[in-house]
Formats: structure tokens, sequence, C-alpha cells
């Protein structure tokens, strides 16, 4: 379980998080959505100690994140960031099993291959792209193959920054069940960033709108849509018109 | 009169800042360098790229240099013994100053420049956050191995910087010059001390560790954006140079002026 308690971070005058208490249950898929700009990905990166908070605590599993073995700690996450973040000079295949190659979940080359092209075949991916260069893919390619290293040492908490976006409908339709399946099979505790509803009330148990540097709404996906909050009704819906200022 | 003082105070006072910064930088690489892991692929990719790769560019200007110098100082002291003194000149002047210092500049130019864009644009495109998800210390990783590669293969550079500016003179004296070949390799034999070599290749190794630390430390430490990219590698070239032309008088000083 991840819990977030009065969490604060400003970027010189820029308040980004003001307060910020959520907590995500064992096992369950939350998404956080929320405007452009409100700093989900800086939620996200907080409990991985990449941004440190101002002030307030992250749990994970009760223990404060990041105090004791950091490297035991990371190896239970896994991480899609926003813009995929695969590092150029390796090839896809050696992205993906990046982990698997090096440290304490060192496995033998050829057996690190196969897992990762196994992963691309997830994402929806084929073999002979596993030896090509992460500057030779398109933009949702090289998206999958930041999803396939993120889940490559299948960690128990996995975090996606925005994992469809820049995806056409029919492949983001394959994601969103990807991730569902992590979740339900593998027992992952997840939590995904996204814009597109469709995704939302795919891969969603709980979500959370992050606004004005706090949780405006938590809860089931199913209250969502008689949650009552003129907030979330606007961002639901994708109107102009409501509380939330079109211009930030 | 007292907002300009107070303008130059400011000025000395980021730089020295910034000389701790990279000081402390430079403390945590050798604590970096003495703990494992140790990457061993990433740092024979680095003695490709700094060493191997930089020969072409190394050996083109120690031979015009070598080359010039023999033809600047027969033109300057054809008063004196030209024969002993060319080679003797174009010897001392190469491997105690001109090979160093010139290998060490074309080394700022070629591998800190790229070092300082690569880990830039790792640093803007997240690449960085991601080695650190997953596990992988980016000192360690990126760092290390580099300077580690400076450190062994800038000497070496250095070395061959030297021999070959010596060929380019000796070329300039015994074909333009109309020097004797056997007596000019003998004056340039007889006049070396071990003495210069050693000074030549400890410069080498410490230019090494400046060129690679001053690339590492301004890319890690990058503004976003393609902006950052670029004024990280500008700074990183800048700091790298100065750098080398500080600790070159220095180790002059150290090695000579007793
Ligand atoms: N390293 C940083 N330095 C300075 N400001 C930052 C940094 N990271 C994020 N910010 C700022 O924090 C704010 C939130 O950024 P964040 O990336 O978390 O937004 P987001 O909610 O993920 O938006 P989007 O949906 O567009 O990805 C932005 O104003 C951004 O400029
Ligand atoms: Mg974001």
């Amino acid at each position: 379980m991840i819990r977030f308690d009065d969490v604060h971070k400003a970027f010189g005058a820029n308040q980004v998080l003001r307060g910020v208490t959520l907590e995500v249950p064992q096992g369950t898929s939350m998404v956080i959505i929320g405007g452009s700009g409100t700093g989900k990905s800086v939620l996200l990166k907080s409990v991985l100690g990449l941004v440190t908070p101002d002030s307030g605590a992250i749990t994970v599993g009760g223990k404060p994140a990041m105090a004791g073995d950091r490297d035991a700690f990371l190896a239970r996450f896994g991480m899609l960031f926003q813009g995929a973040a695969l590092f150029d000079s390796l090839p896809v295949w050696q992205n993906v099993a990046f982990r698997l190659l090096r440290g304490s979940l060192k496995r033998p080359k050829v057996e690190a291959r196969e897992i990762a092209i196994e992963k691309l075949r997830r994402v929806g991916l084929t073999p002979d792209v596993a030896d090509r260069f992460p500057a030779e893919l398109s933009g949702g390619m090289q998206k999958r193959v930041g999803l396939a290293r993120a889940i490559a040492a299948e960690p128990e908490i996995i975090f996606f920054d925005e994992p469809t976006t820049g995806l056409d409908p029919i492949m983001a339709g394959v994601i969103n069940d990807l991730i569902r399946e992590i979740v339900v099979e593998m027992g992952a505790t997840a939590m995904t960033i996204t814009h597109d509803m469709t995704s939302v009330r795919a891969i969603a148990d709980r979500i959370a709108m992050l606004h004005g540097g706090k949780i405006r709404w938590t809860g089931p996906v199913t209250d969502m849509d008689a949650s009552g909050d003129p907030y979330l009704d606007q961002f639901i819906h994708g109107r102009a018109e409501g509380p939330i200022e079109a211009v930030r | 009169m007292g907002r300009l003082l107070g303008g130059i105070g400011a000025r000395v006072l980021a730089v020295l800042a910034m000389v701790g910064r990279v000081s402390i930088y430079a403390g945590q690489v050798l604590r970096h360098l003495l703990t494992p892991p140790f990457y061993g692929r990433e740092f024979l990719s680095a003695l490709m790229n700094i060493g191997w790769l930089s020969l072409p560019v190394v050996g083109l200007t120690a031979v015009f240099t070598g080359g010039a110098l023999a033809l600047q100082i027969y033109a300057g002291g054809s008063r004196f013994d030209a024969a002993a003194v060319v080679p003797q000149i174009v010897a001392i002047g190469m491997v105690r100053e001109l090979g160093p210092v010139l290998v060490g500049l074309m080394i700022a130019a070629r591998v800190t420049s790229s070092i300082a864009a690569e880990i830039a644009t790792m640093k803007v495109t997240e690449q960085i956050d991601a080695l650190v998800t997953l596990s992988t210390h980016p000192m360690k990783y990126l760092t290390v191995p580099r300077v580690l590669a400076g450190l062994v293969t800038v000497p070496v550079l250095v070395g061959i910087g030297d021999v070959i500016g010596i060929f380019g003179g000796y070329q300039v004296a015994v074909r333009s010059l109309g020097f004797n070949s056997a007596t000019y390799l003998q004056n340039t034999i007889d006049f070396l001390e071990p003495l210069d070599v050693i000074s030549s290749l400890v410069k080498g190794a410490a230019f090494g560790v400046i060129a690679t630390v001053m690339g590492c430390y301004f890319g890690m430490n990058s503004g976003r954006g393609a902006q950052g990219v670029g004024q990280a590698t500008k700074s990183s070239v800048e700091a790298a140079s100065v750098l080398i032309l500080a600790a070159n008088f220095v180790l002059t000083g150290v090695f000579f002026s007793a």
C-alpha cells in the first residue's frame, strides 16, 4: 500500500503539490487524472525519490519511501516515463532487459533476451524490433518499449505515466488490457496517469483527481459518474465551461 | 564604484562556489570508483571513444605542431648551433609543454563536449531518472567508466602525441632544412631526461581526469531543454580548457621549478 500524507512540493515560486493525501491499497489499480501541469508526474516521481517533497510523508507498505536500502526499494518498482526515457545507446532488447542484465536481478544473457522478447510481444511488438535502436522507432513504439521495460522484472508496484498517449485506438486497447491483466493476474499495485477517459474506465479500480495541488476527489471508478463534484464532472466530460479555468 | 566592486565580488563568489561543487563532485566520483559494482562494458566503450577514436586528431595536432616548432626555431635560432638547438627545443617543447597541453585541449574539445552533451541529453529526456529507477547509480554507470578511461588513455595519447610531434619536427628538419638525420635523432635522445617524459604522462593523466569530470559534471547538472544541453556543453569545454591550462602551470611548477 502506498500512502501520501500531506505532501508538498514547489519548484521555486511554482507551488505544484500543496498537501496531497492519498491512499493506494495493495493490488489495486489507481488512476490519477487531472489537468496538464497539475503535478501528476511529479507525484509519481516523488515516490521513487526522483523528486524530493518539501514536506509531508510518503510510505510504501508502512515504511517511509526511500529509507533503508535504496536498491532493494527500487527493485520493487517499475516505471514507464511519460517520454519513454529509453537509453538510446542500447538496442531495444537491452533496454527492456536492463534490470535483468545487471545488479541483484541479473540473469544469463540468453534468458534475459528471451524475457525481453516475450515482454515486447505482450506490448504488441514483433521480435525483429529487439535489435533496433530506440531512435529508429516511432513515438508510440518507444512508449510500448518503455512499458515492456517497466514490467520486465515483474515488479510488485508499477507506475505508468500516460501509457496510451500517442497510440492508435486498437493499440491503446491492447495496452489497457495488459495493464488490467498485470494487476489482476500478478496482483501488482498500479498507479496510472492518463488523460484518456476510455483508458480510465478500462484500467481503474479507483481514481483520484489532482487539482490545485490537492486530491480533489477520490473513489471507486463506479462512483465517478455520480460523484456530484463539479470539477470532476467537467473534467470527465471535457467541457470548456465549469469551475476549472481553461487557461492555466 | 560600490556596485562595480559588488558585481566583481559576486562573480568571484560564484566561481568559488562552483569550484566547491566540482570538488565535492570529484570526491564522490572517487568514492564510487572504489566501491562496487563496476560496469566493465561501459568502461570498454569509453576507452574506445576517448582513446582510440581520438588518435587521428591527436596525431594531426602533434605532427603539425612539431613541424611548425622546428621551422620557427630554425628561423629564429640560426645564430646558434642549429643542428643541436632545433632537436633539443622541439623535444623539450613537445614533451614538456605542447604535447600534453595540446592533447589536453583537443580532448576537451572532442571528449568533454561529447560527454557533456550526451549526459545532458540523457538528463533532459529523463534517461538519468530511468537509470535510477532501474537501481543503477548514474555516477557508477556513466561517470566512473568515463573518468577512469580518461585517466588511463589520455597519458597514452600524450605519449603518442609527443612521439609524433618530435617526428614532425624531425621530418621538417631533415627534409626541408637539410639537417643530418642521425645527428638529429642522437641530439633528441641525449637531451631528453626521464623526468621530462614522466611529467608529460602525469600531465596527461591529470588532464584526462579534468576533461572527463568536467563533461560529466556539467552534463549531470544541465538545465532543462535543448538550451540546457547547449549551455552545459559550452560551460564544460570552457571549464575543462581553463582548468587544463591552470593545472599545466601548477604541474610545470611542481616538476621543474625546483
Ligand atoms: N524538475 C523540475 N523543475 C522545475 N519545474 C518542474 C520540474 N518538474 C516539474 N516541474 C513543474 O511542475 C509542474 C507539474 O509538472 P508535471 O510534469 O508533474 O505535470 P503533469 O501533471 O504530469 O502534466 P502533464 O499532464 O502535462 O504531463 C509543472 O508546472 C512543471 O513545470
Ligand atoms: Mg506528466
